[in-house]
């Protein structure tokens, strides 16, 4: 036995071995040859556990956006070009850990800027880290607003750059306007809130929402969740659909077997639904439900054709590109162009200089706005078989974010505004 | 009528689902009193065997039968999984018999590795690994006799051993050379695509009954069948039982207990490989997919009393209505004149999330009344 | 550990020793991050301590401690939150607004007063402990029953504060960091070495505290439990009541342990409630060693300062290392590293190594004793 162990033994580290160098064998970066010098910056996404999925795809863009600035020639601040380091921390999934691997960045590694964060409850749980040390996160997510602190920069949609013109869309210009609305998410903070906005809207839009039910996460039983759907929508409707990553699989395979389709007059309409999340839930069961993002790969300019293209030539030609990556490719270059501007790594003459900050993203042109959220194109887009957005309607230029959102009647009447001491983070309009 | 009709239908979906994923459990906890908590992770197993089996079939070769993947799925998942229990057996359990408490540990310590395997380990090598224990384990059985009476026993194990790594490597190589996606290890949950003839539902008395639910229903009615019928029928399921009744006597009796455990664990791993199958054809494949489930397949086997096959059937085909009866609501439309105070409570616990809560509150309330579950065990088993 | 030979006692003293010298250099060679991590693993040593109390002592193997851990977080929390929303609209807690609560919920308002939260955060996990404990004793379930039940009551916890927004704030959970204590913010690093301080002294008082409980008649019947529950009962005594009692115990220890590890983690959230949590206290004191009570505590600062070295170099590699440990202390190593050191295998390692072992009276006289002390 101890001779077939051994050899058993033998075989895993032959198969462990190899898998290690197929990862490590991709091109490496350069890095910067004629720089003077170094900074590092801290990298912190979920690389193991259920959030790995999504948040392990911003970590492969950021290292992308960085190492495209090296080989452009560092950060140039005061004349002195800076080659960008990263350290990458786990955040395992869980919210805690988050605000623990925050902590070890500032204070032990002393980066002076954190790149980090997906779920709305990790950044909730970094933001107390950041506030009391008065250091700086940028999060690439577009989530649900009602926040604006000093300490965080948000690369990703508010609800009026992506919820709020999709509720309108559907109810008014969708092959189900004017029909009723069920909304479904994951238990947590992004969907309980973001429906909370839609209902208000579809209140003052005149529409009606039948029912709304949320899935623990973890949880992808969602047969109960279907027969709510189909009682309370008899002849069809509007789903908004803010579930969590494989939760959707099982919600959208499920939805399609009890006959809730586009044909059948069911429209679903999803808000964490990407060109990677249609890759693995399979478009087979998408075509014809609608998404809503800045950013979509389908995206026809030079600029969004090169992102796409420079990601696949660094991490495989079957990797695509999405939403929340553009985001992350943003704010790395954003906070590039803000120390420059600054001429200064110092977290305070940054964050000054960063409000106002253009850069030609690869969805079209952003500005930071004194809110500390950008100002982003929206644009509303059908799945299509090839498991792409088929492009509907987009916004004629950049809308401007709102951190306080008008429907909600406890943030209406309210902004956020960093560069007016006597206005901070909530004022009244 | 028809509502009834319908919720009936729709707890019976999800009880068969816990069901499938219970059986193997109530298995091996109640003939072995072994706690497996990677039983979560060898149902995840089988869904990766799902997956790897739809992406061969989807080769040009077996193009044309990929329609029947399913079937080759559940018999490839039985034996992935069972071979992955057995040498779990043969590793770590079967030094820890008759102590529930230990295994529940080491088993939970193996599921964290099985997990972390599959996120950092390529398919491919995973599947060579498989193959190559698979025929290292099954060689020396099939060899002639003649050749044992050449050499000694350790030569021949030696070359079979080498033979089967060999012939592992050369799987693992070919298939991420054939499936690219195979050959890269990925966190990223993945994603079975049932074939277009379980797609979709049939319309019966104004009801959708999705095709898909109806498939794993017909599966866990096979396998329970099938385990009845060998527990009470054959040979070895008898062995098996007396074993379980007196393991020394049967040992005098010339009974190989140590086969009697490996076979039982190996039937009750893979059959958690077969539910592993239903699950993938639900939702998506990834390396946490059996932890959503194992909780409740405890409370299944709690529920019915261990040990005890109608149990673990009535048990899991109660959850699954209550979670569809509190979940969804019903209890309002089928009584919808309820007293104010109790509809809302009824509304209060009226979400997925809450229906949870709600379901485990009634079981250990349940367990109040019942301590050993619905069929309780009786006899000088009660003590162990 | 009265019955422990004299050469384990000055071996405890050192170790000891060692590790009030540790913890008094800590603040002057950590930095204030590493400081903070040593002083929140220090507070998880409490619920380790509670951990061993029921199961290394009383055998009872419960994987739902982290419900007594989180509620302990939560009490803290709350009275934090009220403590420095008095200025805001309403004066309730910020979050509130984001789902349109204007009043506090009942629940909260004993939370103001500071004496009421200090009695709470023990209070409550105990009783909740008590109650649950009582109700699965009364009925003589034990065992994997018990394990297996603790875990659904944890899950069922879990759901429940996951999902209910609108009174504690959901998934999201508590901060802690920037509320003010003492007119001073909590998440402020003076605050934070206060705070380690404050749980060393209180892991030392737990310690002494949980070794009071083990010692006389009370441990013995605890022991009895684990090694033969009806012969205790047909003694006369009844194992309800004690089992109850030592399980409302290890759940107070774990609820202070909550608290501690809330203000210095700066977040109280559903996520001290995932099951592998709950588990993962387990083989801290496993690995220390069960029935050692000093185990525990080691055990518990020991694997989670590796935790946060190896998931900082290399992420993917703990699950495997924690997976292996689990096997390794259930296989190898039953009594954990505390029981094997005592224990008489290092001397055999010396034995083999040619060291000669000191004898004191004929070796097969001292062999059979040995197994006496032992049964």
């Amino acid at each position: 036995m101890s001779l077939t162990k051994r050899l058993f033994l033998g075989l895993t580290s032959v198969v462990v071995g190899s898998s290690i160098t197929a990862c490590g064998g991709s091109n490496q970066a350069t890095g910067c040859p004629d720089c003077d010098d170094q900074v590092t910056v801290g990298i912190l996404h979920s690389l193991s556990g259920t959030m790995a999925i999504s948040e392990s795809t911003l970590v492969d863009t950021e290292k992308m956006a960085i190492e495209e600035i090296n080989a452009a020639g560092g950060v140039e601040v005061n004349g002195k070009k800076y080659e960008i380091k990263y350290i990458v921390e786990d955040g395992a999934s869980d919210w805690p850990t988050f605000a623990e691997k925050s902590k070890k960045l500032i204070d032990q590694d002393k980066v002076p800027v954190v790149f980090g964060g997906w779920t709305s409850a990790s950044r909730k749980a970094m933001l107390p880290v950041y506030e009391s040390k008065d250091a700086f996160l940028y999060y690439p997510i577009q989530y649900e607003a009602q926040e604006c602190s000093n300490n965080i920069f948000y690369t990703g949609a508010t609800p009026n750059q992506q919820s709020e013109p999709a509720t309108e869309f559907m109810f008014k210009r969708s092959p189900a306007a004017g029909k009723p609305f069920f909304l479904v998410g994951s238990d947590y903070v992004f969907p309980r809130t973001s429906n909370t906005i839609t209902k208000e809207q579809v209140k003052s839009l005149g529409g009606t929402v039948v029912g709304e039910d949320y899935l623990p996460l973890g949880n992808t039983e969602v047969a109960p969740i279907i027969s709510k759907i189909k009682k309370a929508l008899p002849n069809g409707g509007v789903i908004i659909n803010t579930l969590n990553g494989d939760q959707n699989v099982a919600f959208f395979k499920q939805i399609q077997d009890v006959g809730i389709t586009p044909k059948n007059g069911y429209y679903v309409m999803s808000y964490s639904i990407a060109e990677e999340e249609i890759s693995t839930i399979g478009p087979e069961f998408l075509e014809g439900h609608y998404g809503a993002w800045n950013y979509m790969m389908s995206i026809n300019t030079p600029a969004s054709k090169k992102f796409a293209r420079n990601f696949k030539k660094r991490w495989g030609n079957d990797r695509v590109v999405a939403d929340p990556q553009e985001s992350a490719y943003n704010m790395v270059y954003l906070w590039k162009a803000a120390v420059e501007k600054a001429g200064s790594f110092d977290d305070n003459v940054v964050r000054e200089a960063l409000v106002g900050v253009k850069f030609d993203a690869p969805q079209g042109p952003v500005q930071v706005m004194p809110n500390h959220h950008l100002s982003q194109t929206v644009r509303i887009g059908e799945i299509t078989a090839n498991g792409q957005f088929k492009i509907l309607e987009s916004t004629d230029g950049p809308v401007l974010p709102q951190a306080w959102n008008q429907f909600e009647p406890s943030s209406k009447g309210y902004a956020c505004d960093w560069t007016d001491s006597r206005k901070g983070e909530k004022y009244r309009l | 009528m028809q509502l009834i009709l319908e919720s009936l239908f729709n707890g019976v979906a999800i009880g068969s689902v816990l069901l499938i994923a219970a059986l193997g459990l109530a298995i091996v906890f109640g003939l072995m009193g072994v706690i497996n908590l990677a039983h979560g992770e060898l149902m995840m197993l089988g869904a990766y065997s799902t997956y790897v089996t739809q992406l061969i079939f989807k080769l040009p070769a077996l193009k044309p039968f990929y329609n029947a993947y399913v079937i080759v799925a559940i018999a490839v998942a039985f034996v992935v999984s069972g071979i992955v229990g057995i040498l779990l057996e043969r590793s770590i359990i079967r030094r820890l018999y008759g102590d529930p408490l230990e295994t529940l540990l080491a088993t939970w310590g193996v599921s964290l590795i099985l997990q972390q395997f599959v996120r950092s380990v390529p398919l491919a090598y995973g599947t060579g690994l498989v193959v190559a224990l698979l025929i290292g384990m099954l060689l020396p059985i099939g060899l002639p006799k003649k050749l044992y009476e050449k050499f000694s026993g350790r030569i021949i194990r030696l070359a079979c051993w080498a033979i089967s790594a060999l012939l592992g490597v050369l799987t693992s190589n070919s298939l991420s050379t054939a499936i690219s996606k195979l050959g890269r290890a990925s966190a990223r949950n993945v994603d079975v695509t049932a074939p277009s003839w379980m797609r979709g539902g049939f319309d019966l008395w104004n009801i959708t009954f999705p095709i898909t639910r109806l498939v794993i229903i017909v599966i866990t009615l096979i396998a329970v069948l099938g385990v009845t019928w060998f527990l009470k029928k054959s040979v070895w399921g008898i062995r098996i039982r007396a074993v379980t009744q007196n393991r020394s006597m049967s040992d005098c009796l010339g009974i190989s207990t140590e086969t009697v455990d490996v076979l039982t664990f190996g039937i009750g791993s893979g059959l958690a490989g077969v539910a592993g199958v239903a699950v993938s054809l639900l939702g998506s494949v990834g390396p946490n997919v059996g932890g959503s489930y194992i909780v409740g397949c405890f409370m299944v086997v709690v529920l019915g009393g261990v040990g005890n096959l109608l149990g673990t059937i009535i048990a899991s085909f109660a959850i699954g209505i209550m979670t569809d009866l509190i979940g969804a609501g019903r209890l309002l439309t089928i009584w919808p004149d309820m007293p104010t105070p109790l509809a809302s409570a009824v509304d209060f616990f009226a979400t997925t999330s809450m229906a949870r809560v709600m379901v485990f509150a009634l079981i250990v309330i349940f367990l109040q009344f019942r301590p050993a579950g619905l069929f309780p065990q009786k006899g000088r088993m009660v003590e162990v | 550990m009265k019955n422990l030979p004299k050469s384990s006692r000055w071996f405890l003293l050192l170790i000891w020793i060692t590790i009030i010298a540790a913890i008094i250099a800590a603040p002057a060679l950590l930095p204030v991050f590493r400081l903070n991590l040593l002083g929140r693993y220090l507070s998880l040593a409490i619920v380790a301590l509670g951990v061993d109390l029921i199961w290394g002592y009383a055998g009872l193997l419960s994987l739902g401690q982290g419900i007594f851990f989180t509620l302990g977080g939560y009490c803290a929390a709350m009275y934090l939150q009220l403590n420095s929303s008095s200025d805001l609209p309403n004066g309730i807690p910020e979050f509130f607004a984001l789902y349109g609560v204007k009043e506090l919920p009942f629940f909260w308002e004993p939370f103001k007063s500071p004496i009421f939260t200090l009695i709470a955060i023990w209070l409550i996990p105990a009783l909740v402990a008590g109650t649950l404990g009582f109700l699965v004793f009364r009925n003589r379930i034990k065992g994997v029953y018990f394990s297996i039940l603790t875990q659904a009551a944890l899950l069922v916890f879990f759901n429940f504060f996951n999902g209910q927004q609108k009174l504690i704030n959901g998934t999201n959970g508590l901060k802690t960091d920037v509320t003010q204590l003492f007119g001073q913010m909590v998440g402020s690093d003076s605050m934070q070495r206060w705070f380690f301080w404050l749980t060393a002294i209180i892991v030392v008082i737990a310690w002494f505290f949980a070794r009071w409980v083990v010692r006389d008649r009370f441990g013995n019947v605890l022991i009895g439990i684990r090694d033969d529950e009806p012969r205790v009962r047909f003694t006369g005594y009844n194992p309800t009541l004690f089992k109850t009692i030592v399980f409302g115990i290890a759940g107070g220890l774990a609820g202070i342990s909550g608290a501690l590890y809330t203000v210095q983690s700066g977040i109280v959230s559903p996520q001290f409630m995932t099951v592998p949590f709950s588990i993962e206290m387990v083989i801290w004191v496993a690995v220390g060693g069960r029935g050692t009570l000093l185990g525990a505590i080691l055990g518990a600062v020991a694997i989670n300062y590796a935790k946060s070295l190896v998931s900082e170099a290399l992420p993917a590699s703990w699950m495997f290392i924690q997976g292996g440990l689990f096997i390794l202390v259930v296989t190898a190593l039953p009594e954990g590293v505390l029981g094997w050191l005592q224990s008489d295998r290092p001397r055999n390692l010396l034995t083999r190594l040619g060291v000669s072992r000191p004898v004191s009276t004929y070796p097969s006289l001292e062999a059979e004793s040995k197994q006496e002390v032992k049964k």
